[in-house]
């Protein structure tokens, strides 16, 4: 599907006013892992806004992305518990793996490596999420594991 | 000191009565008395700040107006925080029951649940949680349904009109307050809004009335509260206790026998160290919190804490007001450039007397708080911040 | 509504206002004054920097005084030891992530942020050096506005205005905590965005994040240039406010004064835009007389209506962004700033006997979007590009102190001649509802062959303040070659800021309105509000400038462009008739379409 078909899918579901703008971002980020200019476009001109209003938008929350991300995106909690029981090791482990350093997208466009604030799985850490699904009390083996199931699909 | 630190079981409890019968029974009775019921618990708001929730109620009903709002506050990002998560994925009807209960008792028609995006894998089952609650609601024909937002990663939504804003489609930037939600919230209309903890508290209070509760806990701090314990302690995970507990019992309970401090109230709370545990009271008399209780033993450095801390604020503030964005970010810098020499000891003063400013002169709670951790770790650990 | 008053006491002293006044209002009330930064007369309120804070008897924190409504009993503090100290906090912080080199600013001496600064005796940063090396680099994309993101201090005045004035919102909150800023989408060059250029951010920016391009070295250099001829044009709304940089007060007029200073500055020749303001009236007047009888007498389809006004460069812009799809309402008459550089490099330059490319033309403007608009390629009918540089009029006034010209003492001179000669029709030109007023004083009796019916030929309903204003007047009693016209209801609509417009083009496309002619000025007030003029700005500064406009016009001999002595020479012996054939090669133009979003 279109990015511009896409958007206007999502604006049929979710409504033309300013207060749907949140669910149309993160459907799009849902499907096209990150805010393309065209998406943005779009839906600027779907919801009759500035496009620097939809981007100054987007740009304050974390996971909607203006930057292209890979198909999977992992987000490693770097918030102080999880510091504590070793995010360092699992970062490290991680990113031998995919052969990125954070903020990196593979070559293959599968993996984009972040860090994130607080999870809130703070008495399981360390913990990361991949896409929305979360996986608490990681080893770097088990993290491996993990990132490497996702490639499989 | 006589308190003892007391297990509760009154959020997770497997009680026989359905939340809807609750309900039920609820609203057989006036808005008036229910919020009387309220105010008599105690009942005081779970999120951190603490506003008494039946005046919060009271006040959004006496607002007029055709339209009013009830959000559940699930945008749990306190550091150290994660209880609400697990209220959320266990008694989720518990949570509808008490918005449901609001919405009759102030007069709205919607509810929300502003869920933060870190959860979104729970948003499935919430969801059809929901279809199944709002059916029922529609079949006993009470005039309200409750729908679910997701957030995008973004800590200072939690601060509720930052919350408000990111559900119109905004930035979610603070808002000036007054006007205060319970007056212009939601699209501007009257809004309770309640932490996922407190609305169950609200659910249960109904259903065992408020003697129960008031009985629990301490003159300032009525009833019991979720703890979300981590850090060093062998057993991490989620607690409902008495409020009013010395910190020294909590320890010996929680601790691996090794306990330097316990940051009370998250990142944003104050950071206790091992000699004041003995006359530090955990409640809105003390130190109030929203349930984080995060433990550190003597291998942990307070530089690295403090400065998880910081660099955690810098990232998530809003950016809006000066002491608040410019702030943390001296703040981080400032115990950087100590740490490696370029600045004296006593730079650390300066920049415990800008918390002052930052305390006082922040728009929001988030800015207004940075202070709570600085100053507690920097007056208790200051050799480990310098050296 | 009655209001209630509401009796509070700041420092001590006693005061009644209105329920809901701001504890700033009330302090204002008792001529204490409380800095602010993120606080402007003409935006709504954002209460983020925090600078007016004040300290509340019994609160917890201090309140923004901008923001914070009073309430009965309430005693305030302005300057108790807790605001000051939190004060100079907050100016220090806003410092440490500033490029406080302020020698090298453009807004040096005229930043409020250095004033507040200098007000709190800042000496030795205590803190950190924050500022991102990466925002030193200036956005110089555009010919109009320089953006500096090393100088901003997040105050969002430029946003709001873009939004709440403008209603374009090419500038943008982005991003969040230590990486917020303010930005067009996805960071893009000022010149590649729906900005229209009207630089009204730069009237309301506190420092210099927000400026013109400036052009004064290049005109210097042009004046010094013993080869070249440089001719010099002032806009309407200069003379009225000029003074405003040069220690006069706000509403004084300073044509005379004016004129002397740019000769002293060394302009060969010192003309005057609103000639070419006078000479718009006669093309656009009759392009409107033109278009009625196509539509009303030819039956013509491919003739649009209601016509709309082409002088304001910001204006334009906006509608080739945002409305594309009514291009052809605009009339198709340059501004009269280009319509005079391309009379001065033929018929001018010709009658002088200079060659055109020996010629540079210079024009005092009110406005930053003129800078682009002289730009644009399709301004060059002359053969070169008709007009060289645009100053505005702050950059004027910089010059006259370089030169060291004692403006209050200066004496009062005469324009050169010609391309000097004007009406008070022209003088109008640069206030809101100007443009239709002066055209309706000249249509109306070339159609009727009597004066326009009001008194003093004050065309009061179109004059005023609101965003927009609708007019109608019956046409009486015509000459026999207008009668189509008899009887005829003429609808007209003034618009004045782009939020303005914009909500007036949604009246038209929806088919709400029926208008004949429709003026609209970019900016609010009109170009007595211009990008370029003077500031501060707010609505008791732009009233000041308005009614000095009106008595400019009230005081000329003249009063009506068909009268222009010059015009009507200009005709008679170069361009031939309105809207003729030497008139469509200079003085007519097109528009293009440019992305909206």
């Amino acid at each position: 599907m279109t990015t511009e078909l896409l958007v206007k899918e999502l604006v049929e579901k979710n409504g033309k006013s300013r207060n749907s703008l949140m669910p149309i971002l993160q459907g799009i980020v849902q499907k096209e892992h990150f805010l393309s200019e065209e998406a943005m476009l779009s839906v600027a001109k779907e919801l009759d806004l500035s496009a620097a209003d939809v981007y100054g938008t987007a740009s304050f929350y974390t996971f909607l992305d203006t930057v292209p991300r890979g198909k999977n995106i992992v987000r490693v909690c770097k918030t102080i518990t999880c510091h504590m029981k070793g995010k360092d090791d699992i970062i490290n482990a991680i990113m031998n793996q995919l052969k990125i350093k954070v903020g990196e997208t593979t070559h293959d466009k599968k993996y984009t490596l972040l860090t994130a604030n607080c999870l809130g799985w703070c008495h399981k850490g360390p913990v990361m999420l991949v896409n929305d699904d979360i996986y608490p009390e990681l080893t770097p083996a088990k993290a491996v594991e993990i990132i490497q199931s996702y490639g499989k699909e | 000191m006589e308190t003892k630190l007391k297990k509760v079981d009154i959020i997770f409890e497997d009680d026989k009565t359905s939340p809807i019968t609750i309900l039920e029974k609820t609203i057989k009775r006036s808005a008036d008395e229910i919020i009387l019921d309220l105010i008599d618990s105690g009942l005081k708001g779970r999120g951190g700040a603490g506003f008494p929730t039946g005046l919060k109620w009271k006040f959004t009903r006496n607002e007029d107006s055709d339209v009013k709002y009830v959000i559940c506050n699930a945008d749990e990002g306190e550091p150290g925080t994660f209880k609400d998560r697990e209220i959320l994925d266990r008694v989720p009807e518990k949570i509808f029951t008490g918005m449901a209960i609001c919405g009759y008792v102030i007069g709205a028609k919607e509810g929300y649940i502003y869920l933060r995006g870190e959860y979104n894998f729970l948003l499935k089952t919430l969801q059809s949680k929901l279809n199944k609650f709002n059916g029922e609601l529609k079949q006993k024909n009470i005039d309200f349904a409750i729908y679910l937002r997701s957030g995008s990663g973004a800590y200072v939504c939690g601060e509720e009109s930052a919350l408000f804003e990111s559900m119109e489609g905004k930035r979610g930037e603070p808002r000036n307050k007054p006007p205060y939600p319970t007056v212009a919230g939601y699209n501007s209309k009257p809004t309770v809004i309640n932490n996922v903890e407190t609305l169950v508290y609200t659910t249960m209070i109904c259903h065992m009335g408020p003697e129960q509760f008031k009985a629990l806990g301490t003159n300032d701090s009525r009833g019991s509260k979720v703890f979300s314990v981590s850090g060093d302690t062998p057993i991490a995970g989620i607690y409902e206790l008495e409020l009013g507990m010395p910190l020294n019992q909590f320890v010996d309970e929680f601790g691996d026998g090794d306990t330097k401090a316990v940051q009370v109230g998250g990142a944003s709370g104050h950071c206790v160290p091992r000699k004041k545990f003995n006359d530090t009271i955990i409640g809105f008399e003390g130190i109030p919190t929203g349930g984080s209780m995060m433990i550190f033993n003597s291998t942990r450095s307070m530089y690295n804490v403090l400065h998880d801390y910081l660099e955690f604020f810098t990232e998530e503030c809003c950016g809006q007001c000066t002491p608040c964005r410019v702030g943390c970010q001296q703040l981080l810098k400032g115990i950087e450039a100590v740490k490696r020499g370029e600045r004296s000891p006593s730079y650390l003063d300066d920049l415990k007397n800008l918390t002052t400013t930052m305390k006082i002169a922040a728009k929001c709670g988030l800015g207004q708080s940075v202070g709570n951790p600085f100053n507690s770790i920097i007056d208790n650990f200051r050799e480990e911040i310098i050296y | 509504m009655n209001k209630y008053l509401v009796n509070l006491k700041v420092n001590n002293m006693p005061v009644s206002v209105e329920e809901g006044t701001t504890i700033l209002d009330a302090a204002r009330k008792l001529n204490l004054r409380i800095p602010t930064l993120c606080n402007h007369p003409d935006l709504t309120v954002a209460g983020n920097c925090r600078v007016c804070v004040v300290e509340v008897k019994g609160a917890r924190v201090l309140a923004a005084s901008c923001a914070a409504p009073v309430s009965e009993g309430m005693e305030v503090f302005t300057n108790s030891e807790k605001v000051r100290i939190a004060r100079k906090h907050i100016v220090e912080l806003l410092l440490s992530e500033h490029n406080a080199d302020c020698t090298k600013c453009f807004k040096n001496g005229h930043c409020e942020l250095q004033d507040l600064a200098s007000e709190y005796r800042i000496g030795d940063h205590v803190f950190l050096d924050l500022v991102n090396q990466e925002y030193k680099m200036q956005d110089i994309s555009s010919p109009s506005v320089v953006k500096d993101d090393s100088k901003c201090i997040r105050c969002q005045r430029c946003v709001r205005t873009c939004h709440e004035l403008q209603g374009i919102s090419a500038l943008a909150v982005t991003n969040k905590g230590d990486h917020q800023r303010i930005a067009t989408f996805l960071n893009k060059p000022l010149n590649d965005v729906v900005c229209s250029n009207c630089g009204q951010c730069i009237n309301r920016c506190p420092t210099g994040a927000l400026t013109e391009h400036n052009y004064i070295e290049e005109v210097w250099k042009a004046i010094y240039d013993p080869s070249k001829f440089v001719v010099v044009q002032t806009a309407p709304a200069t003379r009225i406010a000029l003074g405003e940089d040069l220690g006069l007060p706000v509403g004084e007029r300073v044509t005379g004064r004016m004129v002397s200073a740019l000769k002293k500055l060394g302009f060969s020749k010192v003309l005057d835009t609103d000639f070419t303001a006078d000479l718009t009236i006669l093309e656009e007047g009759t392009e409107l007389l033109t278009r009625l009888k196509k539509a009303l007498v030819d039956k013509d389809d491919s003739v649009v209506l209601p016509m709309m006004t082409s002088c304001s460069p910001g204006w334009i812009k906006f509608q080739e962004h945002m409305y594309p799809e009514l291009l052809d309402n605009l009339s198709t008459c340059k501004s009269p700033q280009q319509m005079f550089g391309a009379l001065a490099k033929t018929y001018y330059a010709d009658k002088i006997n200079i060659k055109a490319q020996d010629m540079i033309v210079v024009s005092i403007m009110p406005c930053v979007a003129k800078k682009f608009e002289c730009e644009r390629t399709e301004m060059r009918d002359s053969g070169y590009q008709d007009v060289d540089f645009v100053l505005t009029t702050r950059e004027l006034a910089m010059m006259i102190k370089q030169a060291g010209i004692d403006f209050n003492k200066i004496g009062e001179e005469q324009y050169d001649s010609i391309l000097g000669e004007s009406t008070g029709a022209a003088v109008i030109f640069g206030a809101t509802g100007g443009v239709m007023e002066a055209a309706l004083r000249t249509a109306y009796e070339i159609v009727t062959g009597r004066e326009v019916p009001f008194t003093n030929l004050n065309i009061q309903p179109v004059r005023g303040m609101e965003g927009i204003k609708e007019a109608s007047i019956k046409i009486k009693n015509v000459k026999p070659e207008w009668s189509f016209l008899e009887g005829v209801d003429l609808n007209v609509a003034i618009a004045h800021g782009l939020a303005n417009a914009r909500a007036l083009m949604e009246k038209v496309k929806s088919g709400e309105a029926n208008y004949h002619f429709i003026e609209v000025m970019g900016c609010p007030g009109g170009c007595i509000g211009g990008g370029g003029q003077p500031i501060p700005t707010s609505p008791e500064i732009r009233k000041l400038r308005t009614d000095a406009i009106y008595s400019e016009d009230a005081n000329m001999p003249l009063r009506k462009s068909h009268e222009n002595p010059e015009v009507v020479e200009v005709y008679k012996n170069f361009l031939g008739e309105p809207l003729g054939h030497k008139s469509h090669d200079l003085l007519h133009t097109h528009y293009k379409p440019r992305k909206r979003y």
